[in-house]
C-alpha cells in the first residue's frame, strides 16, 4: 500500500517536493489555494543571478509532477488527527488520509501601501518589485512611461520594526540589482539609483552580478533611507532621504520608484498551520525542530516543513529544501509505517 | 495622484470624536499671535452649535513650550498635565479637547508614558496631591481642537454663508493645508487621516468647497520648530523652513493656508515679509503674500463673522485677496478698530508685500 502524502502550496517547493516523493513510490496530493500552480514564480520574468526565464525554469518544475494528484483552487477545511496519520477535508470535498503533510505555503509579498511615506498606491509612479517583474513579462503599465530618472528603495517591509517586520528577506538587494540593470536595458538612458541600508548580497555570481550594476550599467548605489516621497506638479516623484557615506540628506526628482517588497508569513499558510496545531516562531514563520540539523521537521510528527514558510529563502534554496523534506518525509514514513517499506522497494527497483 | 489612495488611509485612521461636553484648554501662545482664534472657537462651539465646552481660568500652561526647549524634565511636563486633567476631573468632565498642538502631542505622549510606565503615573499621581490636592485622572477622550471643528464642518457647511468658492469664476479655492508637526508625526492613529497625509484640514478644505493643494513640500515643518527660533542664532534654520515651503507651494498658485497649530500660522505668516525684504520674492498676486489663516478663522469666514471681528487684522499678510474672492463684504475702515470701536493704531505697512 502506498502511503499518502499531502503537500499544501503548489509554489516552487509543492512542485519540487512533490516529484520528489512521486519518484520515491509516493501518492502525492498537492493542493494549491490559487486558480494556477507555481507561486510567486508564476508571476516573475527573470532570476538573479544569471538572468535565467522564470517561466523556463517553473515548466522544468511543472514537468517534474507528471502523475501527481494537483487540485488548484482548494485549500485545506478542516484537519485532525487519526492514529498515526491526519483526516483532511479540502474545500472540493474530498477528504484525504494523508500519513505526512508538507507544508509549502510560501511567503506574501509585504503590502507596500503600509509604508505611507512612500506613497504606494497614492502617487502614479510607485510601484513594487512584483509590478515591476509583471512589466517585464507583460511589457507594458500606464505607470512606466520611459522613465529618465529611476529609483529603487530597498528593505521595504524588511528589517523594519515600525513596520513590524524585523528579519531580512534575504532576496531583495539582489532582484533590485537585478532589476535595476534591467531597466538599463530597457531604459538605456535612464540613471537608476537604488537605496539601500546594507547590501546583503552572498551567493555565487551575486557579487559579479553587483560589479557588472556599477562597471557596466552605472548604477547609483546610496546608502541610506528613503524618508518620504512626495508628487511634483508634473507627477515626478521628490525622493528625500540620506546619504550616510557623504553624511548629507539627499533629494532628488525621479520619474519611477519601485519599492523592494520584502517577504512576510503566509496568511492562507498560518491559517492552515493552526488547523494542523503548528507553532510559530515571533517572526511569524513556521517553527521547526531544529534550524540546524532538522530544518523540514516541525514539532508535530508528521508535519513537515520546506521553502519560505519557514523563512525567507532564495530559490536554489528554496528547492533544496524541498529535496531534503522529501527524504525526510521517506525517512519518517519508513519508520512509522514499516508495512509499506516492501511496496516502495519494489517501485523503486522498477526504475 | 490616487485619491482613492488617500480616502482608503483615511478611512484607517479615523478616531472617535465625542460630540459634546468638553474640557478646554488654551494655548500659551495663541492669545498674543491670533488672539481672536480661540474667542472663535468659543464661540462657534457653543453660540453656534449649542455645545457644552468648559474652561476654567485656574488651567495653565501644559509645560510643552519649556519641555521642548530642554528648559524642564519630562516629569515637570507631566505634573503639570496631571494638574491640567485633574481639574477637568474636579468639574466633572472625561472629554479633553486642547487649543495647542504641541499640547495635543505632549498629551498624547504623557498618557502613553504612564501606560508604559504606571509606576511613573503613580508617582506623578503622589506628586500631585501632596502639592495640589487634586485627584489623579485620565481623560476618556483627548482630542484637538481641530478634530472638532473637523467633527462639526458638515454642520458648519450646512449654516456656511460663504465657500472656499471663488465667487467670481466658481472655481474651488485652491488651499494649502499645513499640519503642525505634533499632531499626527508622532502617533498617528491619534491624528484624523494619520501622519502622512493628515485629514482633519483636508476635511474642512472640502466641506466647504475649497480645493485641497498637495505639494511636494507639505509635510515639512514651518519653520517654527521651538529651538530653530527661540535660540537667535538658529533663526536661519527657521526662515529656511519656511522659504522651502513657499518656493515648493508657488508653482500651484495657492489663494491661501489654513494651518491647525500655533506656531505654524504666525510662522508662515509673518517669514512671508522677511522673505520678500531679503528677496523681493511675494507669493501671492500683485505683490501680495499668501493670507494664512487659522481654522478657526476660515471657519468663521464661512459662517460670515466680520472679518476684523475674527482678528484678521492681526495678520501680516493682508487677508483681502481671499476675502474678495469668497464675496466677502468688509468695511476696510474698521479693519484696525478694536472691541467697542477701540483705535488700535495704523500700523506701519511694508513696502515690500501686502
Amino acid at each position: 500500500m502506498k502511503n499518502n502524502v499531502l503537500i499544501a502550496g503548489a509554489g516552487p517547493a509543492g512542485l519540487e517536493a512533490s516529484a520528489a516523493l512521486q519518484r520515491l513510490g509516493y501518492n502525492v496530493i498537492l493542493i494549491e489555494r490559487s486558480e494556477t500552480i507555481g507561486g510567486h514564480l508564476a508571476r516573475w520574468d527573470r532570476l538573479f543571478p544569471d538572468g535565467e526565464s522564470a517561466s523556463a525554469a517553473l515548466d522544468s518544475l511543472i514537468e517534474g509532477i507528471w502523475g501527481v494528484k494537483c487540485f488548484t483552487d482548494t485549500e485545506i477545511t478542516s484537519a485532525n488527527r487519526l492514529g498515526k496519520s491526519f483526516n483532511v477535508i479540502l474545500s472540493n470535498g474530498i477528504i484525504v488520509h494523508a500519513d505526512a503533510v508538507l507544508m509549502t505555503t510560501g511567503f506574501d509579498l509585504f503590502e507596500a501601501s503600509k509604508k505611507e511615506e512612500y506613497g504606494y498606491g497614492i502617487y502614479d509612479h510607485v510601484i513594487t518589485n512584483a509590478d515591476l517583474e509583471a512589466f517585464f513579462r507583460n511589457g507594458s503599465d500606464p505607470r512606466i512611461n520611459n522613465p529618465s530618472r529611476i529609483g529603487f528603495v530597498h528593505c521595504v517591509g524588511s528589517r523594519d520594526e515600525k513596520a513590524g517586520c524585523r528579519s531580512c528577506s534575504k532576496v531583495c538587494c539582489a532582484t533590485a540589482v537585478k532589476q535595476a540593470c534591467e531597466m538599463r536595458q530597457a531604459f538605456p538612458n535612464s540613471q537608476v539609483y537604488c537605496f539601500y541600508m546594507d547590501l546583503r548580497l552572498f551567493g555565487r555570481h551575486y557579487e559579479d552580478m553587483y560589479l557588472s550594476a556599477q562597471r557596466d550599467y552605472g548604477v547609483r548605489f546610496i546608502r541610506g533611507r528613503v524618508a518620504e516621497v512626495s508628487e511634483n506638479l508634473d507627477g515626478s516623484l521628490m525622493i528625500k532621504a540620506e546619504d550616510t557615506v557623504a553624511s548629507a540628506p539627499l533629494k532628488v526628482s525621479l520619474d519611477l520608484l519601485v519599492l523592494m517588497a520584502g517577504m512576510r508569513p503566509s496568511v492562507s499558510g498560518a491559517r492552515i498551520g493552526s488547523l494542523l496545531g503548528l507553532q510559530s516562531e515571533d517572526d511569524g514563520y513556521f517553527r521547526v525542530m531544529d534550524g540546524i540539523l532538522d530544518a523540514q521537521r516541525s514539532t508535530v510528527p508528521g508535519l513537515f516543513l520546506a521553502g519560505a514558510a519557514t523563512g525567507p529563502k532564495t530559490l536554489p534554496e528554496t528547492l533544496a529544501d524541498a529535496r531534503a523534506a522529501a527524504v525526510e518525509i521517506d525517512k519518517y514514513l519508513s519508520v512509522t509505517f514499516p508495512e509499506a517499506k516492501d511496496f516502495k522497494q519494489l517501485m523503486r527497483k522498477g526504475w | 495622484m490616487i485619491y482613492e489612495g488617500k480616502q482608503k488611509i483615511w478611512s484607517e485612521y479615523q478616531k472617535e470624536i465625542p460630540d459634546d461636553h468638553y474640557f478646554y484648554v488654551r494655548s500659551c501662545i495663541r492669545q498674543s499671535f491670533f488672539p481672536a482664534s480661540e474667542a472663535t472657537f468659543l464661540e462657534i462651539t457653543r453660540n453656534r452649535l449649542g455645545k457644552d465646552i468648559f474652561e476654567t481660568e485656574h488651567h495653565t500652561t501644559c509645560g510643552g513650550i519649556a519641555y521642548h526647549s530642554d528648559a524642564i524634565p519630562q516629569e515637570t511636563a507631566m505634573t503639570i498635565i496631571a494638574r491640567q486633567f485633574g481639574l477637568m476631573h474636579k468639574y466633572g468632565y472625561e472629554n479633553y479637547v486642547c487649543s495647542c498642538i504641541t499640547s495635543f502631542g505632549l498629551y498624547c505622549e504623557t498618557l502613553e508614558t504612564w501606560r508604559q510606565f504606571p509606576e511613573l503615573a503613580a508617582k506623578i499621581a503622589d506628586i500631585l496631591w501632596k502639592t495640589c490636592k487634586l485627584e489623579f485622572a485620565k481623560p476618556r477622550f483627548i482630542v484637538h481642537a481641530s478634530d472638532l471643528i473637523y467633527h462639526y464642518r458638515n454642520e458648519i457647511a450646512a449654516m456656511a454663508r460663504h465657500r472656499l468658492v471663488n465667487v467670481h469664476t466658481g472655481e474651488p479655492l485652491k488651499v494649502v493645508e499645513h499640519i503642525g508637526c505634533h499632531y499626527s508625526k508622532m502617533f498617528p492613529s491619534k491624528g484624523v487621516g494619520g501622519a502622512e497625509y493628515p485629514y482633519v484640514l483636508a476635511g474642512m478644505i472640502e466641506a466647504w468647497g475649497g480645493q485641497v493643494v498637495d505639494y511636494p513640500e507639505r509635510r515639512h515643518c514651518c519653520g517654527f520648530g521651538f529651538r530653530q527660533y527661540f535660540i537667535k542664532a538658529n533663526r536661519g534654520y527657521s526662515l529656511s523652513n519656511t522659504y522651502k515651503k513657499f518656493e515648493s507651494m508657488e508653482p500651484y498658485h495657492p489663494d491661501m493656508i489654513i494651518t491647525n497649530c500655533p506656531g505654524c500660522p504666525y510662522f508662515m505668516d509673518r517669514w512671508q515679509y522677511v522673505i520678500a525684504e531679503e528677496t523681493g520674492k511675494t507669493y501671492g498676486e500683485n505683490g501680495h503674500g499668501i493670507p494664512v489663516f487659522t481654522y478657526e478663522e476660515v471657519a468663521g469666514l464661512v459662517l460670515g463673522y466680520d472679518p476684523w471681528d475674527l482678528g484678521l487684522q492681526t495678520h501680516q499678510i493682508g487677508p483681502e485677496p481671499v476675502l474678495d474672492k469668497m464675496g466677502i463684504k468688509y468695511d476696510p475702515s474698521r479693519k484696525y478698530l478694536g472691541l467697542k470701536g477701540k483705535d488700535l493704531g495704523m500700523p506701519v505697512c511694508p513696502g515690500c508685500i501686502k
